[in-house]
C-alpha cells in the first residue's frame, strides 16, 4: 500500500486544518489532558512499528521495530490513563458539602 | 485487493474519525472522559487490524513489545499530578524514539533504491525524531531537577546555561544535518551518511534545551509536542497511511496551536517559538536595587481581611506546585466559601511548567474547575475584587509589563491584580522571580507581603479563620 506525495499531503492538509478548528476550541482549562492525550494518539505510530517487527525482514527491522513497540505502547497506556485520570479530577460546583 | 486489506482499511479509517472525535469531545471537560474512550476504542481497533495484517508471520516480538509497552506504561500512567510536566516530556521522547527506530528500519529496509521522495520525508522524520528525543529527555531531566539511578544522582539544573556563539553552534548543527540529508536525497546510495542525519540532531537536541529556564518549558514543551507530531506525520507519508498522516498532523496542530498561546502569553515573537529559545533576550540583572520599604501582614491579620472580604481572587504560580500548597488552597477555598465570600482563581497561561498545569493540580484538590478563569475573564474582574491573593506567581502579575517600557517582560499579557483593593503576596522571601526581575507591584501601598513557605502560611490563614469563629 503505497500512497503518492500529492494524495499524502491532501490527507495532512486536511489533517491539519481539522486539527487547528477542533483543537482551537479546546478550553485552556484542559491543555495538560489535551497534550497528554494528542500524545496517546500520536503513538498509533505502533502500527508501523508492529509491521516492522512482524514480517521480520530483517534482523535490524525486528529489533528496532521491537525497541518502537515498546516506547509506542508505553504511551498509549501510559497516555490514556493520566489524561482518564486527570479528566475524572476536573468537577463543576455543584453540590458541595457545606 | 484481498479481503484482510479492505478489513485493515476500514478498521483504520474507523481509527481515523474516532481521533478527530476523541480531539472534538475534549472541547468540555463535561465530554471531555468520552474523547479518552473514543481515543482508545480507535487505537484498539487499529492495532486489531494491524495484527490481522497479511504480511506477519512472526508474533513473539510483537508480543514481546506489547507486554513490556504495557509495563513500563502503567506507572507512567499513574505519577502524582505535580510530575505530569516531566511525564509529558518523556512520552514525547517515547513517541520520538518510536518515529525515529522505524524510519532507521526503513531504510536500511530500502537502500540504496530510496525514491528522492521518499528520502526527503524519511530524512524529515529522522531529524525531526532524533532531536524531539534527546530534547525531550533534556526538557524532562531539567523538569525533575534530580535523576536517581540507582546510586547514580544526576542533577539538571532548571537555570538557563548560555555561552556565546551558542545559536550560531546550534544553527550551524542544524543546517550541517539538513545539508547531510539534502545530499542523501540527491545520492541515496550513499548509506555511510544516514548515521549523521541521526547523531547529529540527537546532539542538537541536548543543546537546544541547554539554554533554556525553567520559565520557558510551558513554551518548549508544547514545541517539542509539535515537533512530535509533525515526524508521525513524516512516518506516515513514508509508510503510505493515512491514520498515521491523520494522527501526527492532529498531534503537530495541537502543539504548534499551544506554543502559539504560550508565545502570546510571553510576549515572544512567532520566530522565536519555532526556533525555541533562539535569540532569547537574556535578562539583564536589574541595575538599580529596590529599597523602598514593603509592608508585611502575619496569617492572623491576613486571615482577618480574607474573612472580611466579599470577592477574593487567588492567583496560583508554580511556587504553589513546588510548595505542594494546593490541598491547603482548597482548605482556604472551603473556609472562604462557608463563610460567604466568593472565591475565584485566576490562571495565567504561563502559570507553571506546562499549559494548563494550574488547573490539572487545583482540580486534583478538588476545586470546581468552573473556579478556574483565565486571565481574559477574570482580568475584568480585578477593579471590583476586595482582595487578590498571589500564591507562588511573580512575573505573571508583575505591572512594569503593563506600563514599564524598559522591562525586559514589558508587553507581556498579565493578570491585572494591582488594580483589586488589596493584594496580598505569599513569598519566601524578597528575592528577585525567576527571571530576575523586579516587581513593583510588592512596594505598593495596598500590598501586603507574607513572608513563608506557601503551604505552611495559607495553613495557618485556614487554621486562623476555622479557629477564630465569631
Amino acid at each position: 500500500m503505497q500512497l503518492d506525495l500529492v494524495t499524502s499531503l491532501y490527507v495532512f492538509l486536511l489533517a491539519a486544518f481539522i486539527g487547528f478548528e477542533v483543537i482551537r476550541r479546546v478550553s485552556p482549562l484542559l491543555h495538560t489532558p489535551l497534550m497528554s492525550l494528542t500524545n496517546a494518539l500520536d503513538a498509533i505510530a505502533v502500527v508501523g512499528a508492529i509491521i516492522l517487527a512482524g514480517e521480520g525482514k530483517s534482523e535490524l527491522a525486528k529489533i528496532l521495530g521491537t525497541i518502537a513497540i515498546i516506547a509506542a505502547t508505553s504511551n498509549i497506556v501510559g497516555g490514556f490513563m493520566i489524561t482518564d485520570r486527570m479528566l475524572k479530577m476536573f468537577k463543576a460546583s455543584g453540590p458541595r458539602k457545606p | 485487493m484481498f479481503a484482510s486489506e479492505n478489513i485493515l482499511e476500514i478498521t483504520y479509517l474507523i481509527a481515523t474519525a474516532l481521533f478527530v472525535l476523541s480531539l472534538k469531545w475534549l472541547s468540555s471537560p463535561v465530554t471531555a472522559r468520552r474523547g479518552v474512550w473514543a481515543g482508545e476504542v480507535g487505537m484498539l481497533l487499529a492495532i486489531a487490524g494491524t495484527l490481522l495484517h497479511k504480511g506477519i508471520v512472526d508474533y513473539r516480538w510483537i508480543a514481546i513489545g506489547l507486554v513490556l509497552g504495557t509495563i513500563i506504561g502503567v506507572p507512567l500512567g499513574r505519577v502524582a499530578m505535580t510530575a505530569v510536566p516531566q511525564r509529558t516530556a518523556l512520552s514525547h521522547a517515547a513517541g520520538a524514539l518510536c518515529v525515529t527506530l522505524v524510519g532507521t528500519a526503513e531504510f536500511y529496509l530500502r537502500a540504496p533504491n530510496v525514491p528522492q521522495f521518499m528520502m526527503g520525508v524519511l530524512s524529515l522524520e529522522v531529524i525531526l525524531g532524533a532531536l524531539t528525543f534527546t530534547g525531550s529527555l533534556m526538557a524532562a531531566g531539567k523538569l525533575q531537577e534530580v535523576l536517581q539511578i540507582g546510586g547514580l544522582k544526576i542533577k539538571f539544573t532548571q537555570r538557563p546555561i548560555t555561552y556565546t556563539g551558542q545559536n550560531f553552534v546550534n544553527l550551524g548543527l542544524l543546517a550541517i544535518a539538513v545539508g547531510i540529508a539534502a545530499m542523501l536525497v540527491l545520492h541515496p546510495d550513499k548509506t555511510f551518511l544516514f548515521p549523521l542525519i541521526i547523531g547529529i540532531p540527537l546532539a542538537f537536541g541536548v543543546m537546544m534545551i541547554i539554554p533554556i529556564g525553567g520559565a520557558d518549558m510551558p513554551t518548549v514543551i508544547s514545541l517539542l509536542n509539535s515537533y512530535a507530531g509533525l515526524s508521525a506525520a513524516a512516518m506516515g507519508f513514508v509508510l503510505g497511511s493515512k491514520l498515521l498522516i491523520v494522527a501526527g498532523a492532529l498531534d503537530g496542530a495541537s502543539g504548534f496551536i499551544l506554543s502559539v498561546n504560550m508565545s502570546k502569553a510571553m510576549n515572544r515573537s512567532f520566530t522565536n517559538v519555532l526556533f525555541g529559545a533562539f535569540g532569547q533576550e537574556q535578562v539583564a540583572v536589574a541595575g538599580e536595587k529596590e529599597t523602598r520599604p514593603v509592608r508585611s501582614a502575619s496569617p492572623e491579620e491576613a486571615a482577618g481581611i480574607l474573612a472580611a472580604a466579599s470577592k477574593v481572587v487567588i492567583v496560583p504560580g508554580y511556587g504553589m506546585a513546588v510548595a505542594q500548597a494546593q490541598h491547603k488552597v482548597r482548605e482556604l477555598y472551603d473556609a472562604l466559601t462557608k463563610r460567604g465570600v466568593d472565591v475565584k482563581f485566576g490562571i495565567h497561561p504561563v502559570a507553571g511548567r506546562m499549559p494548563g498545569h494550574m488547573n490539572v493540580l487545583l482540580a486534583e484538590a478538588d476545586i470546581p474547575y468552573d473556579k478556574l478563569l483565565e486571565m481574559d475573564d477574570i482580568n475584568g474582574d480585578f477593579p471590583q475584587t476586595d482582595v487578590a491573593l498571589i500564591i507562588g506567581a511573580n512575573d505573571v502579575t508583575n505591572p512594569a509589563a503593563r506600563e514599564d517600557q524598559s522591562s525586559p517582560i514589558f508587553g507581556m499579557p498579565i493578570l491585572d491584580v494591582d488594580k483589586a483593593r488589596t493584594v496580598m503576596v505569599i513569598k519566601r522571601s524578597m528575592g528577585a522571580g525567576f527571571a530576575g526581575i523586579e516587581n513593583p507591584l510588592y512596594y505598593m501601598d495596598r500590598t501586603l507581603m507574607l513572608f513563608g513557605d506557601a503551604k505552611n502560611f495559607v495553613g495557618s490563614i485556614v487554621r486562623e479563620l476555622s479557629g477564630g469563629h465569631s
